[in-house]
């Protein structure tokens, strides 16, 4: 009988805990959503900022999000598949492979205000690309480089040895057997990774701190060279900079609304299809 | 040709896949390089055991120590939040949510722990803070405690997960022979399934706890920015990461500032780095135990 009671008090205990988790992460949702959807308007999601930050829109703050997005996954991409391609593919289990494996996990773990460090001593100051476009992404694509590999080498694996072994069967060597079999069937298993990498690099703000971002420009970015704003940091700037704080948390909230869309649906994205690729492997 | 082919393609990615060694690599030594400079002005101990951080004032001085406490309050603070509630959420998950329940929560919890955490930063400044100052009476909101309910709120998602999946890890056969030594689901879920999970679980706990310590707008925007040893934990406080992101800005480059930043960056990263291999260590020992791995 006392064990019965204390089983429900401890499974009363387990669903509080779960229900006051969800309470917390409902409640930011509910902030954001109810106090950014006003600021929204078909003006503030394609105009420049106007009369210092207090009207207007974020429409640079967006295409400065959107630059960054792209440079990031063009660099990094390439990277993580051809480092996922390695590791599966091609490397015998060795001392080599144990080291990258662990540099891997350790880079993973890096503060994202240290990337910002690399970036702003190695790209903007060492290559000279400056505060840009450029060295953001770059930047960026280092972080979200272990991401992408994890994913990328989570797809090769679960591609069935009797696919490589059929094409090799055929005569093809080991690179068109890469090439032409493992990466496209899993192709949609790398998409997730990059589509999460995307959210991530979205969300950041410490690395592009000192190495892209900007809290006003007048124009739209015109080159990779150029410095753009960004939403995250925009976000940031409109709290701890200008002169009309109750005018420009509205547009903060606007802008926390836009993000927090973007990230939830790129990973309700990659969610579903994750979800879907290991289904496709596993019956 | 065809075989010149293979070779030079097994070449290029050999050649790429040591990108990782060498950013890794890359970032150690631009700290080193850049924070040697007042590692050798001011000497190693007195950097991090001053007490005093005035990198502004004429002479200068630079103590990291009110840092480094500020950045290990607030990430003991948000471990008490994060840890009970997402150690808590997962045993829910995986012992008590009904297959439909799981499917619609665990998703839930991974977008949520997408959420960038600017946002959070911005939530705690708009909401949680006020709340904090009227509920306690205290001169300002964004104060130390602050800062740890917010990263706790923050590092919950990654806990549960991380919790749920070692959970998932324990072997059918523990549970059963439990039951069938007449143990109730209680007893089983809390002195088999949690201890057998228990290396996952700490794997969990400490990548959360270097996530929070790495975490840097949302401290910037909450803990208040006081680079003093706090004296309660209303006070506010300025960590590491915090210190850095708001004062590169303006640090001259090549200046002491300037270096003692990327030194707290070292300091950082090294903590972070010895969290990790703990973690990982505990992990492997953790799967070779389950007989999961080889």
């Amino acid at each position: 009988m006392k064990n019965k009671i204390i089983e429900k008090i401890g499974f009363l205990f387990l669903f509080l805990c779960i229900a006051i988790t969800l309470f917390f992460l409902a409640t930011i949702v509910y902030f954001v959503v109810s106090r950014g959807l006003p600021a929204l308007s078909w003006e503030f999601l394609t105009e420049a900022p106007r009369k210092s930050m207090t009207a207007g829109g974020v429409a640079p703050a967006i295409i400065g999000t959107f630059y960054l997005i792209v440079g990031t996954i063009l660099f990094a991409l390439p990277l993580g598949l051809a480092t996922a391609i390695y590791l599966c593919e091609y490397s015998p289990r060795g001392y080599f492979v144990s080291i990258i494996r662990m540099s891997i996990n350790n880079l993973a773990g890096v503060p994202s205000v240290v990337f910002g460090l690399f970036g702003l001593a190695v790209f903007v100051k060492y290559c000279g690309f400056g505060v840009s476009i450029l060295s953001g992404s770059l930047t960026l694509s280092i972080l979200i480089l272990p991401g992408i590999i994890s994913a990328s080498q989570e797809a090769l694996t679960a591609v069935p040895f009797s696919l490589r072994e059929a094409s090799l069967a055929l005569g093809a060597t080991h690179w068109q057997t890469i090439k032409r079999v493992v990466i496209p069937t899993a192709f949609p298993g790398v998409l997730t990774g990059v589509i999460l990498g995307i959210g991530r690099a979205a969300g950041e703000t410490a690395p592009i701190l000192f190495t892209a971002a900007t809290f006003f420009t007048r124009d739209y970015p015109s080159s990779p060279l150029s410095e753009c704003m960004a939403l995250p940091y925009h976000i940031f700037a409109l709290m701890t900079e200008g002169s009309h704080p109750d005018q420009q948390a509205v547009i903060a909230y606007g802008c926390a609304l836009i993000l927090m869309v973007l990230v939830f649906m790129v990973s309700g994205i990659a969610i579903y299809l994750r979800k879907r690729f290991r289904q496709a492997f596993t019956h | 040709m065809i075989r010149f082919k293979e070779a030079l393609y097994r070449w290029i990615f050999t050649v790429m896949a040591f990108t990782s060694l060498f950013f890794l690599l890359g970032i150690i030594i631009v700290l080193l390089r850049e924070g040697l400079p007042i590692l050798m002005a001011v000497g190693p101990f007195k950097f991090l055991s001053g007490v005093h951080w005035y990198p502004t004032y004429d002479p200068a001085e630079f103590g990291i120590f009110p840092l480094i406490i500020a950045s290990l309050s607030v990430a003991i603070g948000a471990m008490v939040v994060a840890v009970p509630l997402g150690v808590g959420s997962a045993l829910y998950l995986h012992e008590l949510a009904g297959e439909r329940i799981r499917h619609i929560l665990k998703p839930a919890v991974e977008i949520l722990s997408a959420v960038p955490s600017i946002v959070f930063g911005f939530f705690g400044m708009m909401i949680v803070a006020p709340f904090v100052q009227k509920i306690f009476h205290v001169p300002t909101g964004l104060n130390a405690f602050t800062a740890a309910v917010v990263m706790g709120i923050m590092a919950i998602p990654t806990i549960a997960s991380l919790t749920e999946d070692a959970l998932g890890f324990v072997p059918r056969s523990f549970k059963e022979a439990s039951y069938a030594l007449g143990a109730s689901r209680w007893q089983t879920l809390i002195k088999i399934v949690l201890p057998a999970a228990g290396s996952g679980v700490s794997t969990a706990i400490i990548l959360g706890m270097s996530r929070i310590v790495g975490e840097t707008m949302t401290v910037l925007m909450v803990s208040g920015g006081a680079a003093v040893i706090p004296h309660s934990i209303f006070d506010p406080v300025r960590p590491m990461t915090s210190t850095i992101a708001a004062e590169m800005g303006e640090a001259v480059t090549g200046s002491l500032h300037y270096s003692a930043l990327f030194a707290i960056g070292l300091v950082l990263f090294l903590m972070t780095l010895t969290l990790n291999i703990i973690s990982e260590n505990i992990s492997k020992k953790y799967r070779i135990k389950l007989g999961l791995d080889r």
